[in-house]
């Protein structure tokens, strides 16, 4: 799960990571009264979208007056923001996030991250602070500066010594840093964060340390203990059919193409994908209803795929292990009926009791209903379906 | 011969009298898996599908003599019933159970190594020695005995594979469902150790997935280490980035983690990669007949 800069800076302030003065809005006349609030002269207007690139989209202004912070916080309000992470419809901006201004000595890179390789977290710093870190990885992988935190020893001093020497920081910064790191260790650490990252981490003209951009990421897995996190969630950023399908248990992505798939299992669901795609379509989505099937579990899959207007053809792709594929079938039919479906239905079933199965379906005699017999038949029957042709 | 499980397995089951356990329990029975008895805190002196229940697995262990785990508890206290089965002196640990949280499976693992176990799973099927024992939620029927090793990542794409390699007139001797998580216990790379020590299994077919770089790994250890022929998949070729697909390791971040890189890696190390999942059987079986 991600959140939104103003909730990562949130949980900064929780664990003294310093931040600067800011105050979240989602009307334009609140704008005047948050600078004040905050005071000063120069402030920071920031788009609130989960996606990066929100400077170079033109979400992110400095405003030098009360005005321009009213000017560019209504601007930027309502907007659809385009940035590389957004895809091309962009994001439409409900919260702006108003901050008060920093004076930047230097900036640097600072993250902590998962590293799956090591099965450990890694803080990762670096002088190129402000620019892409995946651009500074490419080209320049020496600037960046990593070390694995054994989780059974926790964050030490000796980590931050590591990361500020490589930082070339001065004797006073070193000292700020570790304080910095640390507290920083602990936001991760105690919310079961997956992710974190300050780019830029701004070193001050008082050799402070300010987080001046914030983005953190969680283990859905662990959002159980962590209700403030969970509350975090903006509904606005997620997909509404994946939002819809995770009610259920089920599992939705969303693709461009035009044959819904709906499997048990997400291995085999992918594989599904995968297979369509061999086979010359495209498809529309990932759903994994997961190992047992139920239909009322099928029905439901049935109206999530429907609710996508590209969908010509649905693979049900269903590999019946402990779950029967007769009482599948049964399922399918009578889910095909409550949800109407209109388009073709290519059922491939296998398993346990898989050749029942296919009696069933043939005598119902549904006409959109076509029973493949293998896994690779059901992708050329559905991708065949898609396009229109027949047989 | 076979992997990790046989018929001689002495099998505890966590989370003992739970829903899902007793079923599936009852499957492993009726399958041929030997096992010995359950824990459920606080049922401590039932007896349930004919079997005792203890309190702590050290009693357990200590009145069965038993040496492998099977875990159903649920996620919020499943790394606990790990680091309890280790602690306990359970060599092989087989944790079913989806939604763990990484950083407590992060620390279960370590243990689990320190104390010399191996742990399959989280989020896994479980792992099956044809025709001897079934340890976890796979359907027995699919899984004939024969000689070729399977290694997979995902739940129902385990059956779909074994049951292309049956259908190709070949057997599985052992297959292990290692699990779709981040981090998790048992790895490619531990079990091609295995197998290829193992006289009975003559091949392997290994399914991955997007995220991570584990196959990667694999492929490495291949190509120095292992001459029995290795017939893969890699699921996920069609998988968008940064976005999850139903296992929650199987998500490419940032440009890493994808199919394609996974596909290239295992072909260089000169494993088959099947170019879609509807083949793995008869690629195997071509391999095998060359």
């Amino acid at each position: 799960m991600n959140i939104h800069e103003y909730q990562a800076k949130q949980i900064f302030a929780k664990y003294s990571v310093p931040i600067p003065k800011g105050k979240m809005i989602e009307k334009p006349e609140d704008a005047r009264n948050a600078a004040l609030e905050i005071g000063g002269n120069i402030w920071a207007v920031k788009a609130q979208i989960h996606a990066g690139g929100r400077g170079k989209g033109g979400g992110v202004k400095l405003a030098r007056s009360l005005e321009e912070v009213e000017k560019y916080a209504s601007e930027i309000l309502e907007m659809t923001l385009i940035t590389h992470q957004t895809g091309p419809a962009g994001k439409v901006v409900k919260k702006v996030y108003i901050e008060g201004g920093v004076n930047i000595k230097k900036e640097f890179y600072l993250g902590m991250v998962l590293d799956r390789a090591q099965e450990m977290p890694v803080m990762m710093a670096s002088t190129e602070g402000g620019v892409e870190i995946e651009k500074v990885a490419a080209e320049t992988p020496e600037k960046i500066i990593k070390v694995a935190i054994d989780p059974l020893i926790g964050f030490r001093s000796f980590h931050a010594r590591q990361l500020a020497f490589g930082l070339n920081l001065s004797k006073p910064q070193i000292k700020e840093f570790a304080l910095f790191a640390s507290a920083l260790y602990d936001a991760y650490k105690d919310n079961d964060a997956n992710l974190v990252e300050i780019n830029p981490l701004v070193l001050t003209a008082d050799d402070k340390f300010i987080a001046l951009d914030g983005k953190m990421g969680f283990d859905d897995n662990a959002l159980f203990r962590n209700p403030e996190i969970a509350a975090m969630k903006d509904l606005d950023e997620e997909e509404p059919a994946e939002l819809e399908a995770a009610k259920y248990d089920l599992n939705y992505v969303k693709l461009d193409g035009d044959v819904g798939c709906m499997v048990n299992g997400a291995g085999l669901a992918m594989s599904t994908m995968d297979i369509i795609k061999h086979e010359g379509g495209e498809p529309a989505n990932f759903l994994d209803v997961g190992g047992g099937a139920s239909a009322e579990t099928v029905a439901k899959g049935f109206e999530i795929i429907l609710k996508d207007p590209n969908v010509k053809a649905i693979f049900v792709n269903i590999f019946g292990g402990i779950v029967r594929c007769d009482r599948i079938a049964n399922g399918i039919i009578e889910a095909a009926k409550v949800t109407n479906v209109k388009i073709p239905v290519i059922v491939r079933l296998d398993g346990t009791n898989a050749l029942e199965a296919s009696d069933i379906l043939r005598s119902a005699d549904i006409e959109n209903i076509i029973t493949a017999v293998d896994f690779a038949d059901g992708a050329r029957k559905a991708v065949n379906a898609a396009k229109g042709v027949t047989k | 011969m076979s992997i990790l499980v046989n018929k001689n397995s002495k099998v505890l089951v966590q989370g003992f009298t739970g829903k899902e356990a007793t079923f599936h329990s009852g499957q492993c029975i009726a399958y041929g898996t030997n096992i010995v008895g359950g824990v459920t805190p606080g049922k401590g002196g039932q007896i349930h599908l004919g079997k005792p229940v203890f309190n702590t697995m050290e009693e357990a262990v200590q009145k069965t003599g038993a040496d492998v785990s099977l875990i159903f508890v649920p996620p919020a206290f499943a790394a606990d019933a790990i680091m309890e089965a280790v602690s306990a002196g359970i060599k092989v640990v087989v944790c079913i159970t989806e939604g763990i949280p990484v950083n407590d499976i992060m620390i279960a693992k370590k243990l689990a190594e320190k104390n010399g176990s191996v742990l399959i799973g989280p989020n896994c099927p479980g792992i099956i020695t044809s025709e001897e024992a079934k340890i976890g939620i796979l359907p027995g029927f699919v899984f004939k005995k024969g000689s070729i090793g399977l290694i997979s990542k995902s739940g129902t794409l385990t059956y779909e594979m074994a049951n292309q390699v049956v259908k190709a007139g070949l057997g599985i001797s052992t297959a292990v469902g290692i699990g779709g998580d981040p981090i998790i216990g048992t790895t490619f790379i531990d079990l091609l150790k295995l197998f290829r020590d193992d006289p009975e299994t003559e091949a392997v077919v290994m399914i991955g997935e997007i995220g991570g770089d584990l196959e990667i790994q694999a492929a490495e250890y291949i190509k120095e280490n292992f001459s029995k022929p290795v017939v893969a998949f890699i699921a996920g070729q069609t998988a968008p980035k940064g976005k999850r697909m139903g296992h929650a390791g199987a998500i490419i971040a940032g440009s890493k983690g994808t199919a394609q890189e996974k596909i290239q890696a295992l072909k260089y190390a000169g494993v088959a990669v099947a170019e879609n999942p509807a083949v793995v059987g008869e690629t195997i079986k071509m391999i095998l007949k060359s």
